[in-house]
């Protein structure tokens, strides 16, 4: 049976409407699901990472691209390895980390497909330094709604290629993907730690450590007054020599809690332990780079821990100046959750759609209570007022206005979908959501 | 113990993707036999780009059993070493499809049983020159006719009654033969005909149970996952009177 009738929702596990799933095993299955059947629009999903309702397709169709992970071919010499867009970076790493070759953006999951990392853009800690995802991709074959297959690169056609990095998926089905890893010396990373006091401290610190490949900061949501931006911030340099890693041990949550485990007062009291356990002039470690890419990946299905009802993420890049009227806003809900992120970016690449431009990303969760609509409505306002933007593949509430204001290139964006989907044949709850096809969402 | 060489039957299987994987890194040379060409070429690249074994494509058709004997000789002469054979094929429409077109109950019989039995004893000589081991999935299915599934659920029983005379055959030559009962494997297969739930296994699960099996000592019959040895005795155990009314 191709087809099966099933609900989906992102990884913030919002309650969505039913679709059609498909689950192709072999390229001619992935071209009879693309053009075969059904009404409504059609959309690809990997491995469901994404928060919101970019992957979800209400009423619609939806292609999952998982069992599509074959690797193509691999050059040892230069690191170009070409794979089936289903495979996801987990799969990557456990093949080549241990010849020496490591994926160059790796999101904070290892468990996203190449396809979804493509159609996403998405970023890593090392954004600066190397980019965004599609910055170390050569070329993609895309399958398009009537089923024919292009290959696609900056050469070929540099409006597609755009369109579809950070396209959310509404340029086609990504089939294969050309990408070069990055050699390195050992499977090993040397982590520094460093406390910081307030939001000060922690840009000065990011920007101490530039040279780091690696860079992030948590902070913690609840503190205020002079603690805003209380925190750690995290950097790591390659490690000349290699460590012994045990294998992993995934552990997966066992229930689904009720949803009022979350509250201010646990999150604070995590937040004070978390940072208790750093000595205050912080300490230096050599870690796998699993462990410091992929914190949350040890704790499987971690995202039932807001219970039944879900959460939304935020996720927004914005300038200096934006960063303490926006922390402020969420410090006075008081409903973020555990520790947040705030990273610094480099420049945006070329994606129309892609998310990452230079200035401050500042990540976190909230569980979905009464008020979190609102409060992230206030998000977007401060975010679009400093023109920075918001993230789609984290996004679950953008206003259509906020969301054609954050993204310029919209309408050159538009103008690629009408080439190659005039039929309008692809589309997710997402896309209608924001319009992005243009008309009433 | 590791095999040199293991022939892989209904190559485009999930269950036989992962399991190809997994026994080229275990260190055989891999031979992918199927009917989509194309497709076993793709895992084909995927298994060189992970593991430098040597692998080859070959067309096999389970219901082609006129070609089976020029097949195995083909295999026969192109490799040296013990030889592992997995056979992965199978062919399972719903009750209600064959219901609605006989012919094809034949059809299913015949990819299920008679060209597993078939190809099987065209490679039963090989197997004695070389050593090695058998691997078939065979199913839960086969140990109870039921109405939803009885068709299928016959050919499997036949093919779990051939490997148990097939058993005491080969192992007079020293070779194993391991007859593995998947419940529900989330496949293809399964695909819209199974719920999602704590009752499905993944494919890669089933492929390192099937190759850590072939390369330990042991043989004859096993559930998989496991619990389904506890399902299948309560099951059989039903009298006719109160199974014939349960909803399976």
């Amino acid at each position: 049976m191709m087809w099966k009738t099933a609900t989906f929702s992102g990884w913030g596990r919002l309650p969505y409407g039913t679709c059609e799933a498909a689950r192709p095993e072999r390229l001619s299955q992935l071209r009879a699901a693309m053009t075969g059947g059904g009404a409504g629009t059609v959309i690809a999903r990997g491995l469901g990472r994404s928060y919101g309702d970019c992957a979800v397709n209400e009423g619609g169709r939806l292609v999952l691209t998982e069992r599509l992970d074959r690797l193509v071919s691999f050059d040892a010499t230069t690191g170009e390895v070409v794979v089936e867009a289903g495979i996801s970076l987990r799969s990557l790493l456990d093949i080549f980390l241990p010849r020496g070759f490591i994926v160059p953006v790796c999101p904070g999951s290892a468990f996203v497909t190449v396809g979804g990392a493509i159609a996403n853009d998405v970023h890593g800690k090392n954004h600066e330094k190397d980019g965004a995802f599609a910055a170390h991709v050569g070329w993609f074959e895309l399958m398009l709604p009537d089923g024919e297959i292009v290959r696609v690169s900056r050469e070929s056609d540099a409006a597609l290629f755009d369109a579809t990095v950070g396209g959310i998926g509404l340029t086609g089905i990504i089939v294969t993907a050309c990408l070069r890893l990055t050699r390195v010396p050992s499977n090993a990373l040397i982590v520094r730690e460093r406390p910081v006091p307030d939001l000060d401290a922690l840009l000065a610190k990011l920007h101490e450590e530039a040279s780091a490949t690696y860079s992030v900061a948590w902070f913690d949501a609840l503190a205020g007054g002079g603690g805003l931006g209380r925190g750690i911030v995290e950097t790591a340099t390659v490690s000349p020599t290699s460590i012994q890693i045990k294998p992993r041990k995934a552990r997966s949550l066992p229930i689904t809690p009720p949803s009022l485990v979350l509250n201010p007062l646990s999150v604070r009291a995590f937040n004070a332990l978390y940072r208790a356990r750093m000595p205050s002039n912080g300490r230096e470690s050599l870690r796998g780079y699993d462990k410091f890419l992929f914190p949350l990946d040890s704790l499987r299905g971690w995202n039932r821990m807001y219970g039944k009802p879900g959460f939304r993420q935020f996720q927004s890049i914005v300038p200096a100046a934006a960063l303490v009227p926006l922390l402020e806003r969420i410090r006075a809900s008081r409903a973020g959750s555990f520790l947040a992120v705030l990273k610094a970016m480099g420049p945006a690449g070329t994606g129309m759609l892609a998310f990452p431009m230079a200035g401050y990303a500042v990540a976190l969760d909230f569980p979905n209570r009464p008020g979190v609509v609102e409060l992230l409505g206030d998000l977007e306002r401060i975010t679009l007022e400093h023109g920075g933007r918001v993230y789609l593949a984290k996004d679950s509430c953008l206003s259509a206005q906020g969301f054609a204001a954050m993204y310029p290139r919209l309408p050159e964006f538009q103008d690629v979908l009408e080439r190659v989907d005039p039929k309008r044949r692809l589309g997710s709850t997402m896309s209608r959501r924001l319009g992005i096809r243009g008309g009433a969402p | 113990m590791t095999m040199s060489r293991w022939l892989i039957l209904g190559a485009t299987s999930p269950i036989a993707r992962e399991f190809a994987r997994v026994a080229a890194a275990s260190g055989a040379d891999i031979v992918l036999a199927g009917r989509d060409m194309e497709d076993m070429e793709r895992s084909a690249a995927d298994i060189r780009a992970r593991s430098e074994r040597a692998v080859s494509v070959v067309e096999f058709d389970a219901l082609d059993m006129a070609a089976h004997e020029a097949f195995v000789r083909r295999f026969d002469e192109g490799g040296e070493g013990s030889v592992g054979v997995f056979v992965a094929f199978g062919f399972m429409p719903s009750q209600a499809e064959i219901d609605a077109t006989p012919e094809l109950g034949a059809h299913v019989i015949n990819a299920n049983f008679t060209g597993a039995a078939s190809v099987l004893l065209w490679l039963k000589p090989v197997l004695e020159k070389r050593k090695g081991v058998v691997v078939v999935l065979g199913s839960v299915a086969g140990d109870r006719g039921r109405a939803s599934n009885y068709t299928y659920g016959s050919a499997k029983a036949g093919l779990h009654t051939f490997l148990q005379g097939l058993r005491i055959v080969l192992g007079r030559s020293g070779v194993r033969v391991i007859n593995i009962k998947p419940g529900f494997i989330d496949t293809g297969m399964s695909w819209g005909n199974v719920k999602d739930g704590p009752l499905m296994a993944e494919p890669r699960a089933l492929a390192e149970r099937a190759l850590k099996l072939a390369d330990g000592k042991g043989e004859g019959e096993s559930y998989f996952p496991w619990f389904w040895f506890v399902i299948m005795t309560i099951i059989k155990s039903v009298p006719y009177k109160i199974f014939r009314k349960l909803p399976i």
